[in-house]
């Protein structure tokens, strides 16, 4: 009994959420959220059937009744965050919403699996994090001075990276928290947020050569604290997310390509100035090689991921704790081991759905310091998943950045739920815009329509035309 | 927008990459010693049963009433280098199908069943092409010679018989280990028959003739040569076998009688540019695609090499060194119209209920030579059986053709390895047997005898 419902839940698990993902997918076949009610509904039915159905493979596995105490826990409050922002945000975009959800119940199935202590931690973490985001949007809607504080974050960002660099602890040869009070904070998350913002209002009334130059300077300066922290990871994301800023602020593809060749040529230099950056590329090309040290980690990522096939060993039945720092670094692996490719891939799906969205949103504003936002936000994201995914599967050398959303940790998953949270801030503001714009468009039609009654009619098509 | 697409790209080319990954490493990356995961099959599911093609046991997992799992031979040494061993290390086909040994994709419901019970689930069966009738009369026939046998069937690549001696039992392999260890001289636990590096003597002159043959393709059958015991090239004398004077002969009697002397003037003829190429075309000096354990073949040859050293590598002495593997490879593809089909040892994967998991089918490896050429090949080869040194094997029921080869690996005295390679029926090859006897003496006298023993017995099935 016991057996065939581990073996079986394992392809019901790979079916939900490849339906899940379709819909995902599917939404962007309509242009107004109104028309995409029933496939976010369907969506919040496939989440709770993988949700539900890990726990039950979970309990099984284990025979240990708490899980199911816990698992109640977290239903309460994922099904309680997608009704609180239904009630408080009824113009919100619900793929957002949903997909985070999703993948933090996909998080909270891979911790406890991977540590029960940890998983709880999270839990509360998660719940206290949702709290504080779920204020987020009202803020960003409402509060007007965001747009004029450039240096201050600039200034703020910088300070906290360099205390870090000064007075940081050492973790896994990087320094990158910082304890305060007993919490321990990893600064270069948050200022992510912050740096997305300073680049967006630099670039939000002037974005001549001076500005570009300007901002480089600064943005130089947050990446080489990264740098000389060894927080190789951040450092890149903070480079990438910001040459795609200015190519998207200015429209100028010879920034793209001066950031790309710039950054080969930083990558060159490092590579033959640190002896941890050639260690790492090592270990990427030939990681059976230096298997006893460098290769220890991605070798057991590659043998979990591949275990696992396309359907996983299930829950428990897989050896994903060999993977050193599997629930914050290596958590996709894990996944893939237990949960299988299939699902591993849909997952990945998921999160560029919600990038998708995201430059949408961004496409759609004609607010340049908002649109810059929702682009650096997205960017800032998607290329985190892609450096974490692709140093454990050895598409890519090994940065150690964490899966947004799933991996354990708290600043990690604070500052993504933030980010999304701020999207949706964003998304809510587009949809007013919008509305003003389509209600200013109907006053005038009117209006014109009021006065063609007395006038020409061969004028008709022409107004029709500009509208 | 550009970004978007750019991102979207970028992912899909890491998925894709990933699953590629996943899937093709597989196996290799299962049996990585550094992957603990094996143990979790291994804890799981009892090692599977190793067949032969006519469905007998050659090794199979017991598990007594307390739940202690032995490792059962029951045909003890006589596949102890095919089959190998599980513990201290693994070897044989129980090395390289570990991977299905140790997994289990029987029906839900055999598991099921194998839970209620408190047993492990069955693992996988490997279905292997080794005839037990034939290795047992290669195993017998070596007697207590050191050598090695190796029978396969040219069409398909099939790997029917693969004997080494001196052999072990792999039921006792935990008692014995150290003792094998230690004993560097005897090297029991090497795989002659694809891992013994061996002068391949005469049968060697199979490649030079075939080099010849390439260079002179209208004018090699006009070649005469006057033999008197000996050829001299400077400071270097080649002997022919116990000084024979083989008087006038042609292409043909050269061959077939093996005539050294003449065969070292041949390689002072060849280019050897040329006949690196050939023999890099025939799978010396290069890695090969096979499942097993194995040695590669080697002989250095180009323009630099000096001509003492050609006439000693144009008669298979010198620095020469062939498995008989090699061999057998080439002669197999001169039996099948100059294709080599990749020699292979597992069938099929089977659970333990008979369903098929994976089936193994003749594969080909490449052309080694034109059609053209194996044909001469092979006539010459079957000249060698009814003329010349190989005469052992005519007048039965079969028609055979080979060549002979006592390889000298001491220079005091002349003592010699006897080997034999070849292919029956000549119309229509069926079976390729290629046997090294140690130290035995002439191939002709030891090793062409056994053959026809296998031979025989191949032919009564």
């Amino acid at each position: 009994m016991e057996l065939y419902i581990t073996e079986l839940s394992k392809y019901f698990i790979t079916l939900f959420i490849a339906c899940y993902t379709l819909e995902c997918f599917l939404v962007f076949r309509f242009q107004d959220e109104e028309q995409r009610k029933a496939g976010y509904i369907r969506q919040n039915i496939w989440m709770f059937l993988v949700h539900f159905s890990c726990f039950l493979v979970i309990c099984f596995e284990t025979g240990q009744i708490e899980y199911l105490l816990f698992y109640v826990l977290q239903q309460i409050l994922l099904f309680s965050t997608i009704m609180l922002f239904r009630m408080i945000y009824p113009k919100g975009n619900l793929l957002i919403v949903n997909n985070m959800c999703m993948l933090l119940s996909i998080g909270f199935v891979i911790l406890t699996r991977l540590s029960y202590e940890r998983a709880i931690k999270q839990f509360f973490i998660v719940t206290a994090s949702i709290i504080i985001g779920m204020a987020i949007p009202f803020f960003i809607r409402n509060l007007k001075f965001l747009k004029s504080l450039t240096w201050v974050y600039a200034g703020v960002g910088i300070a906290a990276l360099g205390v870090v660099l000064i007075l940081g602890t050492v973790t896994y040869g990087s320094k990158i928290s910082y304890s305060l009070a007993g919490v321990t904070f990893q600064p270069s998350e948050f200022v992510k947020i912050l740096f997305v913002f300073f680049v967006a209002s630099a670039f939000s009334e002037t974005w001549d050569f001076l500005r570009v130059a300007v901002t480089a300077v600064l943005a130089g300066a947050h990446v080489l604290i990264l740098v000389a922290s060894k927080d190789l990871g951040s450092a890149l994301i903070f480079f990438v997310v910001y040459v795609f800023m200015v190519f998207i602020a200015t429209g100028r593809w010879i920034y793209l390509f001066l950031g790309v060749a710039g950054g080969s040529a930083a990558a060159m230099v490092a590579y033959r100035l640190f002896s941890h950056v050639q260690v790492r590329v090592q270990a990427w090309r030939d990681p059976f090689s230096c298997i006893d040290d460098a290769g220890f980690q991605i070798t057991q990522s590659l043998f979990g991921i591949s275990s696992g096939g396309w359907f996983g060993l299930g829950l428990f039945r897989g050896n994903p704790t060999s993977i050193p720092l599997v629930e914050a670094d290596f958590v996709f692996s894990a996944v893939a081991e237990e949960l299988g490719i299939l699902f591993s891939m849909c997952m990945i799906l998921i999160c560029i759905s919600s990038f998708i969205m995201c430059m949408n949103i961004a496409l759609k504003f004609q607010d340049r310091f908002y649109r810059l936002i929702a682009f650096g936000l997205g960017v800032t994201y998607i290329f985190q998943v892609f450096l974490t995914v692709g140093g454990g599967t050895k598409f890519i050398p090994m940065t150690g950045v964490t899966l947004p959303f799933i991996s354990y940790g708290g600043s990690s998953v604070l500052t993504t739920l933030m980010m999304f949270f701020i999207v949706e801030g964003l998304y809510i503001i587009r949809r007013d815009e919008g509305e003003k714009r389509a209600k200013n468009r109907n006053q005038q039609r009117k209006r014109q329509r009021a006065r063609r009654e007395g006038e020409r009619p061969q004028r008709n098509r022409e107004d029709e035309e500009e509208a | 927008m550009a970004v978007t697409w750019l991102f979207v790209g970028m992912f899909f080319a890491m998925m894709g990459y990933t699953c590629h990954y996943a899937v093709t490493h597989k196996q290799t990356l299962m049996n990585n010693s550094y992957n603990t995961r094996q143990e979790i099959l291994v804890a799981q599911n009892s090692r599977g049963t190793i067949y032969a093609a006519g469905g007998q046991v050659l090794a199979e997992t017991k598990t007594d009433e307390e739940g202690k799992e032995t490792r059962v031979y029951p045909y003890a040494n006589m596949f102890s280098h095919a089959v190998g061993y599980a513990s201290n290390g693994r070897f044989g086909i129980e090395a390289f199908a570990n991977y299905y040994l140790i997994n289990s994709n029987t029906k839900l419901s055999e598991k099921v069943a194998s839970d209620m019970a408190g047993e492990k689930y069955p693992g996988d069966s490997v279905i292997t092409t080794l005839d037990v009738d034939l290795q047992k009369i290669a195993y017998d026939s070596l007697g207590m010679y050191s050598g090695a046998v190796i029978v396969t069937e040219p069409s398909t690549g099939r790997i029917l018989a693969m004997v080494s001696k001196p052999d072990f039992d792999p039921n006792e392999i935990d008692a014995i280990w150290d003792d094998l260890i230690k004993d560097k001289d005897s090297s029991v636990l090497l795989n002659r028959t694809t891992q013994g590096l061996y002068p391949p003597g005469s049968t060697f002159k199979i490649v030079t003739a075939l080099e010849y043959i390439r260079e002179n393709p209208d004018s090699y059958s006009q070649f005469t040569y006057q033999c008197n015991g000996h050829f001299s090239h400077g400071e270097e004398r080649i002997n022919c076998y116990h000084g024979t004077s083989h008087g006038g002969e042609n292409f043909t009697k050269a061959f077939a009688k093996s005539c050294n002397s003449a065969f070292a003037s041949i390689g002072l003829t060849l280019d050897r540019k040329k006949f690196g190429e050939t023999l890099d075309d025939l799978l010396l000096n290069q890695e090969l695609k096979v499942d097993f354990a194995y040695n590669q073949s080697k002989l250095f040859m180009n323009a630099d090499v000096e001509d003492a050293d050609v006439m000693q590598a144009a008669i298979g002495q010198g620095t020469t060194q062939m498995t008989p593997l090699e061999l057998n490879m080439i002669t197999a593809a001169i039996a099948n119209d100059g294709v080599l089909m990749t020699p292979y040892l597992i069938d099929r994967v089977e659970t333990k209920d008979r369903t098929v998991v994976k089936q193994f089918s003749p594969d080909t490896y490449k052309r080694l030579m034109s059609e053209e050429e194996a044909q001469i090949m092979t006539e010459l080869m079957e000249e060698v059986v009814k003329s010349g040194t190989g005469t052992k094997l005519s007048g039965l029921s079969y028609t055979a053709a080979g060549k002979t080869g006592s390889a000298e690996y001491n220079q005091v005295k002349s003592d010699s390895h006897a080997w034999f390679t070849g292919f029956a029926p000549v119309e229509d090859p069926q079976v390729c047997v290629t046997i090294i006897i140690e130290g035995a003496g002439s191939g002709g006298d030891y090793a062409v005898p056994i053959t026809k023993r296998i031979l025989d017995a191949y032919f009564e099935q």
